[in-house]
């Protein structure tokens, strides 16, 4: 090799852009079934294979195959109780994806000033929030609302922040779809990315210092991974053995860039835990049931004292990445319909169809209840304001929870701004 | 000082079990301050214990304990290493409880050795106090006394909100004047180091007028208070000197009343100039005491460059400059 070769700056580009045809070759899909489930107390070394595959329990009929298949890992299967189950996250992604539409048609409508859907991705945020305990702490990115509606939280309530109306908790503090919800054991959105991660690993080690027996589950997406909190999260998690669930939404795209920018095309995010050793699992995150396994094991793991797991959801963002945005400009537009892992919803009904706990029309008549409860929902929400009407909620309360106690110099500042209005 | 910090802890630690202490080197081996030194032994790893060296994470755990209920004292080992950790602290702790409509709180004390004068260069000598006043949601404090450091670092801690505890380094082990040619006196003979066994609290937000004068008021916390005792000794002016103690919230009263008495005011600082805490003190006592002002308010503070290695005691703002100042305001 000669040494004065000119050297070639890398810029990685995806392997579609608008008007290309969809592809997805670069995505190993594995059959359902065909990933090994380890124990529970495993020695992280011994997996690291599993950070290199994909974990998949529904096959293209909708039957649930392999070690991952049966609840508790361990071939056993109470159908009744697992139908139920499944019936519940059904219901919750249904749920999510029509309270997703009639809010960003909201937005549209001039009702709120920004939204984000998580269309294709309801499975990750719903199957966690039916798996976790009442007493689990999620710390949540902003496209994983499927956990408050997961836990019957108050659709007026979350609505009622969209429109910062009066009825608002946050006060009108905080950019729609922001939540806090303490008692469904949803921590505080910053907005800021990658903060929330080191912060599940502190919740986790607090829990672990005073003998809890809670845990905590932090979220990033793929792009995030970059940021420091991210290894912060990691090198502390695996240093005090933190009983936390750390995973990575992989929706291949970070607003424009996709999962390549954030070095995906080098290696697996979640092959980054390997080097941490914390245990890594790459999972279909669009098989609802896929979910549902890998957070038991890795809830297991953590209550069992064995520490932190790592787990790479692989999965699409189907929708723009908010309002503001116009995927049309930077991908193919009928990507999500190439997409190899298929679309949540639709999986997890075949597979109760074959179970035969299901039907179309039923899934039909649900669809039509809970349109109809979203609406509802949202008419009650309208009534207490909007951006369209505002009746927005109080400019007094700007100057309220920036202390614990408002000091003298907010109290002057709270007096001018009511003088000069 | 260390050991009054040491003994708050320590009191702490015995009165709360959700206070958990920790840094790097903070654990087995007592902090490179020796501020944490025995507490350890004392209440066990799981209380006192070391942390990766990464600020932001160092921070960013202690918002999650916090948030889960923990009151935590994380220590950063210099100020000048604080940096990684601001988006936690000024994201995050600062506002967690205003964006979550008070369901979630960062409660946490962020203790960090400040300033100059140990031939620190400039990653072990910086004061970046002023960065801190000026995020909403945090409260900063800057002890210049162990009396004091004991009595507000418990307070700090009992505190709800977040608090960064800036302790001047060079105040470790005695009283210093600016006069790195003369002997440090320890604190063990010093009649400000006498500090009490047990639990006692000064309430944050106080200043305390450490010498009473009628010519001039002089602004200062932390080191910079025994440099104008030093300086007002050696020009014979009688300067009121103020130790704010507490940067935010600023204690205005105490800063009013002493300068409408005096009518002038020198303001110092270790800190850089421009856009320093001095600027804000400025404004303050431009806007609250116009009327009794005699001279324009003078401030003295560290150059506008990196703290320097070999030259430290040209950048430091020591009594000559100070009493300079006084002079000057003085003079109209």
């Amino acid at each position: 090799m000669p040494d004065d070769a000119a050297l070639r700056f890398h810029v990685p580009e995806p392997t579609a852009r608008p008007g290309d045809q969809a592809d997805f070759s670069y995505l190993d899909v594995p059959q359902a079934g065909a990933v090994r489930r380890p124990a529970v107390d495993v020695h992280p070394a011994e997996i690291r294979d599993l950070a290199d595959t994909l974990i998949r329990v529904m096959d293209d009929n909708g039957r649930a195959i392999g070690p991952w298949a049966t609840p508790h890992g361990d071939g056993q299967h109470d159908v009744e109780d697992t139908v139920d189950q499944l019936h519940a996250g059904l219901r919750a992604m249904v749920k999510t994806r029509s309270y997703d539409d009639r809010m960003q048609l909201a937005q549209r409508q001039g009702k709120s000033s920004f939204y984000m859907r998580c269309r294709g991705e309801e499975a990750i945020a719903v199957g966690q929030a039916l798996e976790l305990g009442p007493r689990d702490m999620f710390f949540p990115t902003y496209r994983q609302q499927g956990w408050l509606i997961a836990r019957n939280w108050s659709l007026v309530d979350m609505m009622c922040q969209i429109f910062s109306n009066e009825m608002d908790r946050l006060h009108g503090r905080q950019m729609p779809v922001m939540y806090s919800a303490r008692e469904a054991g949803f921590f505080t959105i910053s907005g800021n990315l990658g903060t929330q991660f080191i912060q599940a690993v502190g919740w986790a080690m607090a829990a672990a210092i005073k003998g809890d027996t809670c845990i905590a589950s932090g979220v990033v997406g793929e792009g995030t991974t970059a940021e420091a909190d991210f290894h912060h999260a990691l090198t502390c998690a695996t240093t005090s053995r933190a009983p936390v669930i750390l995973t990575v939404v992989n929706n291949q795209w970070a607003i424009t860039t996709f999962q390549g920018i954030a070095g995906g095309a080098s290696a697996t995010f979640a092959s980054r835990a390997i080097g941490y050793g914390i245990p890594a699992l790459r999972v279909d995150g669009n098989d609802y049931l896929a979910v549902l396994a890998a957070t038991r094991w890795a809830a297991q793991r953590a209550r069992s004292n064995h520490g932190p797991t790592l787990i790479e959801w692989v999965t699409y963002r189907a929708g723009a990445h908010s309002t503001s945005d116009d995927p049309s400009k930077y991908r193919p537009n009928d990507e999500w319909k190439s997409w190899p892992l298929g679309d949540p919803i639709d999986r997890l009904k075949a597979h109760l169809i074959a179970l035969g706990a299901w039907s179309d029309q039923q899934q039909t008549a649900l669809e039509l209840e809970i349109d109809t409860e979203v609406k509802v929902a949202a008419l009650e929400a309208e009534s207490h304001g909007t951006l369209l009407d505002g009746r927005l909620a109080s400019s007094k309360s700007i100057f309220d929870d920036v202390f614990a106690v408002m000091p003298e110099h907010l109290r002057q500042q709270l007096h001018q701004m009511k003088s000069s209005t | 000082m260390n050991v009054a910090l040491r003994s708050a802890l320590d009191v702490m630690l015995e009165r709360d079990d959700d206070v958990v202490v920790f840094g790097e080197d903070v654990g087995y081996f007592g902090g490179v301050f020796r501020c944490t030194e025995g507490l350890q032994q004392k209440y066990g790893s799981h209380r006192v214990f070391d942390t990766p060296i990464a600020e932001g994470g160092i921070i960013g755990v202690a918002v999650g304990m916090g948030a889960y209920g923990l009151r935590p004292v994380p220590e950063i080992q210099f100020a000048d290493y604080v940096y990684p950790g601001l988006d936690q602290l000024f994201s995050e702790a600062a506002r967690l409880r205003y964006r979550s409509g008070a369901e979630f709180t960062a409660p946490m004390t962020v203790r960090m050795p400040c300033g100059g004068g140990i031939h620190g260069g400039q990653t072990h000598s910086q004061s970046p106090e002023a960065l801190f006043t000026h995020v909403c949601g945090l409260k900063t404090v800057m002890p210049s006394t162990p009396y004091d450091a004991k009595g507000l670092l418990i307070a700090a801690i009992e505190d709800n909100d977040p608090v960064i505890f800036l302790e001047p380094k060079r105040l470790y082990n005695g009283p210093f004047d600016g006069h790195p040619d003369r002997p440090v006196v320890p604190w063990s003979s010093h009649p400000l180091g006498e500090v009490p066994e047990g639990y006692y609290r000064i309430p944050l937000g106080q200043a305390s007028v450490r010498r009473e004068g009628q010519d001039v008021t002089v602004l200062a916390y932390g080191t910079m208070v025994y440099v104008a005792e030093a300086a007002a000794a050696e020009t014979g002016i009688d300067a009121e000197i103020i130790d704010l103690r507490t940067l935010l919230p600023l204690d205005t009263e105490t800063i009013e009343t002493s300068v409408r008495k005096t009518g002038r005011c020198v303001i110092v600082h270790e800190a850089t100039r421009t856009s320093g805490f001095g600027a804000e003190l400025m404004a303050t006592v431009q806007e609250l005491c116009f009327s009794s002002l005699e001279a324009p308010i003078e401030r003295v503070t560290g150059w506008d460059t990196p703290y320097p290695h070999a030259q430290e005691w040209d950048y430091f703002p020591g009594p000559a400059r100070v009493g300079a100042a006084l002079r000057r305001v003085m003079e109209l």
